[in-house]
């Protein structure tokens, strides 16, 4: 049953507002109800009120049920040292550079063939047809090399800046695994247009994998699926490019960002600790000891 | 163990006094297996089993292809009188199917000459990919050498290393005759004395211990 519009209800008959609303006493009717009866907002006025709130309620409802605000504005608003500068970016933007990758494969997955005989012809028909295919391409093509370089600048904040060291060892060491794994995309996404190029490059690939004493032989035979590089050979780099290697590398960067969260960023290393301010009796200054020398306070976080 | 936890705590986590519990039936002095032990291992081992369910088939499966030999193939690529015994002729022929020209490969066929102690009703089939990294060489007739564009391997006539980085002289291709034409099957590769050994792949060395360090593939065939 539709609810009658409180502007043609009388007044008195209206229903009173609900405990802690109106500023009216639990339960009672206001004391000056007849002189001056409460102004009560109209119906446009309710609707707008409500509709403003409903992102907010829908957020609450969210909330209320997963607790994710607490873990948002941890993670949004942590602190970070003094001195954090652009240099800091880097993993944010290798982040960027992945996504990039995985949101134009998805859709160059759209017209690939992953077949010896039809993969170039794909690709030619991806490059040369389909509208902004050229740009998707060239934006994986090329983007695969910008991730690579992004990597190595990461990593070499890190270094520099004494990042890895306890207690972000182990951040290290997912970080170097995504580099092998960020490499392997790298190489098993070489082969997919088949053309000479990528073709040769394979095989001089795999050949140097093949060095490795005594496991190196089969580890080329588990890469071509066989003794020569044959049709199997191009759907396996396929499957690994698109679904074994990005699924770790998505677990993995969880992972990495899980520890970034947790264990907060290290300060640039020209940033010194704050002395401390703390008194000092008037004895030690008289019997000339320096207060507070360097290293006896300074935090040991920093 | 939990159950010593249970025994002495109450809900508090106080300390329980004078309160003991009474044996479960069949509890004797010195039990080690308990019930709520006994689930725990059983789980995780009937999980564990249904793991490797789907795990071993699975990688069985990504790895089968090392211990595969395919059939093996003869190719048919010209009468035997197209071949002479003091340079080499070109032939290409598919060594790899299904995946159209990539497949093919090319070989360098002479007659077997007694100036290398062959026997001349035998022909020499000499494949091009380099030993090095599998760039393919091509044999320069004026120098009588086989030479690589990529990395300057040099080989001679009769595809041993004479410079640059390849391990070991080029591999063979085996050869018969029927019905008059000359027919090519499978690659093998040969040591530094031309000794037929099992393909490696190119940057693999052959012979002594390196036999060894590089063992033989499963999805190649023997030697002739």
């Amino acid at each position: 049953m539709p609810k009658i519009p409180d502007s043609i209800v009388p007044a008195p008959l209206r229903k009173p507002a609900k405990p802690g609303q109106g500023g009216t006493a639990k339960g009672q009717a206001p004391q000056d109800l007849k002189t001056s009866p409460p102004e009560r907002p109209s119906d446009v006025q309710r609707l707008t009120g409500k509709a403003a709130e409903a992102p907010a309620e829908v957020l609450a409802w969210v909330d209320q049920r997963t607790g994710a605000s607490g873990f948002l504005t941890g993670m949004l608003f942590r602190k970070v040292p003094k001195g954090t500068n652009w240099f800091y970016t880097l993993g944010s933007a290798t982040l960027f550079a992945f996504i990039v990758q995985a949101v134009t494969g998805v859709f160059l997955a759209m017209f690939y063939t992953p077949s010896a005989t039809q993969a170039y012809a794909s690709i030619s028909h991806i490059n040369n047809e389909v509208p902004l295919g050229a740009l998707v391409h060239g934006m994986h093509k090329w983007g695969s090399s910008v991730m690579v370089i992004l990597i190595f600048l990461h990593m070499g904040r890190t270094f520099f800046f004494g990042a890895y060291k306890y207690p972000r060892e182990l951040n290290w060491v997912i970080g170097v695994v995504l580099l092998i794994l960020t490499m392997t995309m790298a190489f098993t996404g070489y082969l997919l247009p088949f053309d000479q190029r990528s073709f040769w490059a394979s095989i001089v690939g795999i050949n140097i994998n093949g060095t490795g004493p005594v496991v190196g032989p089969y580890l080329s035979d588990f890469l071509r699926a066989g003794p020569e590089l044959g049709a199997t050979t191009l759907s396996r780099f396929y499957a690994i490019h698109m679904l074994l290697v990005p699924g770790a590398i998505i677990a993995l960067i969880g992972a990495h960002m899980y520890l970034v969260v947790k264990l907060g960023t290290t300060a640039p290393p020209w940033v010194r600790g704050e002395k401390p301010k703390v008194a000092v009796p008037v004895s030690q200054l008289d019997a000339g000891a320096e207060p507070n020398g360097r290293g006896n306070g300074a935090s040991p976080s920093r | 163990m939990a159950d010593d936890a249970d025994k002495k705590n109450g809900a508090d986590g106080a300390p329980r006094q004078e309160r003991v519990k009474p044996d479960v039936p069949g509890y004797f002095e010195g039990e080690s297996m308990t019930r709520r032990k006994v689930f725990t291992v059983a789980s995780q081992a009937i999980g564990g089993l249904a793991g490797a369910a789907i795990v071993l088939p699975a990688v069985g499966f990504a790895v089968a292809p090392i211990f595969h030999r395919g059939k093996e193939r003869w190719e048919a690529v010209g009468p035997a009188g197209d071949f002479v015994e003091d340079t080499y002729r070109q032939v290409v022929f598919t060594e790899t199917e299904g995946i159209g020209d990539a497949g093919k490969t090319l070989a360098y066929i002479r007659r077997g000459s007694p100036d290398f102690d062959e026997d001349p009703n035998s022909f020499v089939a000499i494949s091009n990919r380099c030993a090095h990294l599998g760039c393919p060489v091509r044999f320069v007739e004026a120098a009588g050498n086989f030479i690589c564009p990529c990395h300057g391997g040099v080989y001679d006539f009769q595809g041993k290393v004479l410079g640059g980085p390849p391990v070991r002289p080029l591999d063979h291709f085996q050869t018969r005759v029927q019905g008059g034409q000359v027919e090519v099957g499978p690659r093998y590769s040969v040591t530094s004395q031309l000794e037929p050994v099992r393909a490696r792949d190119p940057g693999e060395f052959t012979g002594g211990i390196w036999e060894y360090l590089y063992p033989p593939r499963p999805s190649t065939f023997p030697p002739p």
